[in-house]
């Protein structure tokens, strides 16, 4: 299965000084959270470990190759990303949505086989939006085009699932079950690594976390270890008032 | 999808072609009944019948079909590079390009292929200076590229106005008619048609790249598309069709904008089955309007183009009003 490592790596934001590089192993079986205010490079990383830009320096290996000597085809079978916006130039169904995620694995002329359309059903199934399958994306609601979005990454099936805000839109209960999803996911051998907004959602859900503040400092490691009120506190800027409930630490913002 | 579905309505297309060809080889200045066509087409018929059907009839209704089938494939791959459904040659100025080099080519006294080679010239000089300028410091953004095509369309406009002035009257009407896209000096299909074939084969394989293109170069490169070189491809091969088209018959607008717009509110979106419908379907639309041209105003002829901006306006109109 797939792992990916950092070494020394420096994301690119124009006029922004370099910071602390990051030295990142995200291993298969691993739910990393990345944690940060509004503008500290979240999305700039994923899309730099995605390979759809440039690093500023330091290189990302995918199972020890690097990213910038790879075949894109060859990187999209071992990692995909669910992006923070999408695009819908032009009208196409939820089914057609999620089959475009076979697209790494099919040769030029082949058309979609019984088994894609299994694996497209079976995604559309996992996250609630199979009733859905012959509805134009564009005139869904945000919650289920994120749900969609997430079904494509599902169906392209890598082993490395990179996701930009995955709870964005949701309702609360569909949050949980994404995330449950999610880290059943990791439960399988995949490698999950998602920026997220919410502080409880990655304390409950992710076993890894990397906090990235906005002079560039970063640190990185177990959950437990990070989820420190004051590091948190200093993180956003914001006073928090921590409760224990579930058995899980749970952070309110004080007024 | 499975193959059976793709080749349906494609074969509905052909079929609905291939009559609107027959129809087209059978009327005219006298015209045939359509017993006496099928029996010239394959092979009787007197000679007269056989000169009137094989010689002047059939290599220009071929022509119109290609020229139809290559505007509106070349309009298709266009509005998937833009992401935008209102990008056609004509639109962003490649029309005008050639026709600035076709009508300098016509006033410089010259005729035939040197006309013609200008005119290719010109679409291939319009490309180049839409997708240069539009290119810029950055990268292509659809609507930076489709405001800079509508500027540069309206820079030609201008361009040909000025030729239109200093041309004695006499040239006017080889000009006017050429400007409005006429298909009666069309000369032979064959190359046309060859490339026509050519493209629809090799876009197939393409297609499915080219759908999940349509949902951004982001997504499409985190799908495993190489998206620079795809689209570098593609208005490659769109600019190719415009000139071969645009040469062959000069401008005739709307093809490329309204036939795969209609193919989409009936087929979808997947490119491998709009791709080859497009070329049927443009194909078959341009036969009928060159028919048409021929019997509106006969025994006098119509430039093509006047009948598909009859057509195209109301038709992009409407399509825009109904747009969000």
């Amino acid at each position: 299965m797939t792992g990916l490592t950092t070494r020394e790596l420096i994301i690119d934001i124009p006029g922004r000084p370099s910071g602390q590089p990051l030295n990142l192993c995200v291993e298969p079986g691993q739910v990393w959270g990345v944690l940060g205010p509004n503008g500290v490079g979240k999305t700039t990383l994923l899309h730099t470990l995605a390979g759809l830009r440039q690093a500023r320096a330091g290189k990302v290996l995918l199972d020890e190759q690097p990213l910038t000597g790879m075949k894109r085809k060859q990187l999209a079978r071992h990692l995909g990303l669910v992006f923070q916006d999408r695009q819908d130039g032009f009208p196409a169904t939820v089914l057609e949505t999620a089959l475009i995620g076979r697209h790494p694995w099919m040769l030029p002329w082949q058309m979609e086989s019984r088994a894609d359309l299994e694996l497209a059903e079976q995604a559309l199934t996992a996250l609630d939006v199979i009733h859905l399958r012959d509805r134009l994306v564009h005139t869904l609601s945000g919650g289920e085009r994120q749900r969609v979005a997430i079904a494509t990454l599902m169906t392209q099936a890598p082993g490395l699932w990179l996701l930009d805000e995955p709870t964005n839109h949701l309702d609360l209960h569909h949050q949980v079950a994404t995330m449950g999803l999610l880290t059943g996911q990791a439960a399988t051998g995949h490698a999950v690594f998602m920026c997220l907004h919410d502080l409880n959602l990655a304390a409950r859900w992710c076993d890894h976390l990397l906090l990235l503040y906005p002079g560039g400092e970063a640190c990185w490691g177990p959950a437990q270890n990070m989820l420190v009120p004051a590091a948190l506190e200093q993180l956003y800027g914001q006073k928090l008032v921590t409760v224990e409930a579930d058995g899980a630490p749970v952070f309110v913002p004080a007024r | 999808m499975p193959i059976s579905s793709t080749l349906r309505p494609l074969i509905v297309l052909a079929l609905i072609s291939g009559v609107a060809m027959v129809v087209s080889v059978s009327i005219g200045s006298s015209a045939m009944e359509l017993t006496q066509t099928l029996a010239v087409l394959a092979g009787g018929g007197t000679e007269l019948q056989q000169t009137l059907i094989l010689d002047l009839r059939l290599p220009r209704t071929l022509s119109a079909f290609a020229t139809g089938g290559l505007l509106a494939v070349a309009g298709a791959l266009m509005q998937v590079l833009l992401r935008n459904p209102l990008a056609d040659p004509y639109v962003l100025g490649l029309s005008g390009g050639a026709a600035v080099g076709a009508l300098l080519a016509m006033l410089a006294g010259v005729a035939g292929f040197v006309v013609s080679g200008s005119a290719f010239a010109g679409a291939m000089l319009a490309t180049l200076l839409v997708f240069g300028l539009a290119h810029g410091m950055g990268s292509w953004t659809p609507s930076r590229l489709l405001l800079t095509g509508v500027v540069m369309a309206s820079g030609w406009g201008a361009l040909i106005t000025l030729i239109l002035a200093m041309t004695p009257a006499s040239r006017l009407p080889g000009m006017l008619y050429w400007l409005m896209g006429d298909l009666s000096h069309a000369g032979t299909p064959g190359p046309a048609l060859i490339i026509l074939v050519l493209v629809c084969l090799l876009v197939f394989p393409l297609g499915r790249s080219l759908n999940v293109l349509a949902r951004g170069p982001m997504q499409a490169a985190a799908l495993g598309v190489s998206v620079r070189p795809l689209e570098w491809l593609i208005y490659l091969l769109a600019s190719i069709l415009t000139a071969t088209a645009v040469t062959m018959a000069g401008s005739v607008g709307f093809v490329g904008l309204v036939v795969p717009h209609m193919l989409r509110l009936v087929l979808g979106n997947d490119q491998r089955l709009i791709l080859p419908a497009c070329a049927l379907a443009g194909g078959g639309l341009l036969v009928l309007a060159d028919a048409l041209a021929r019997v509106v105003i006969a025994p006098e002829q119509l430039p093509v183009g006047v009948i598909t901006a009859l057509v195209g306006v109301p038709t992009f109109l409407y399509l825009l009003y109904r747009s969000r």
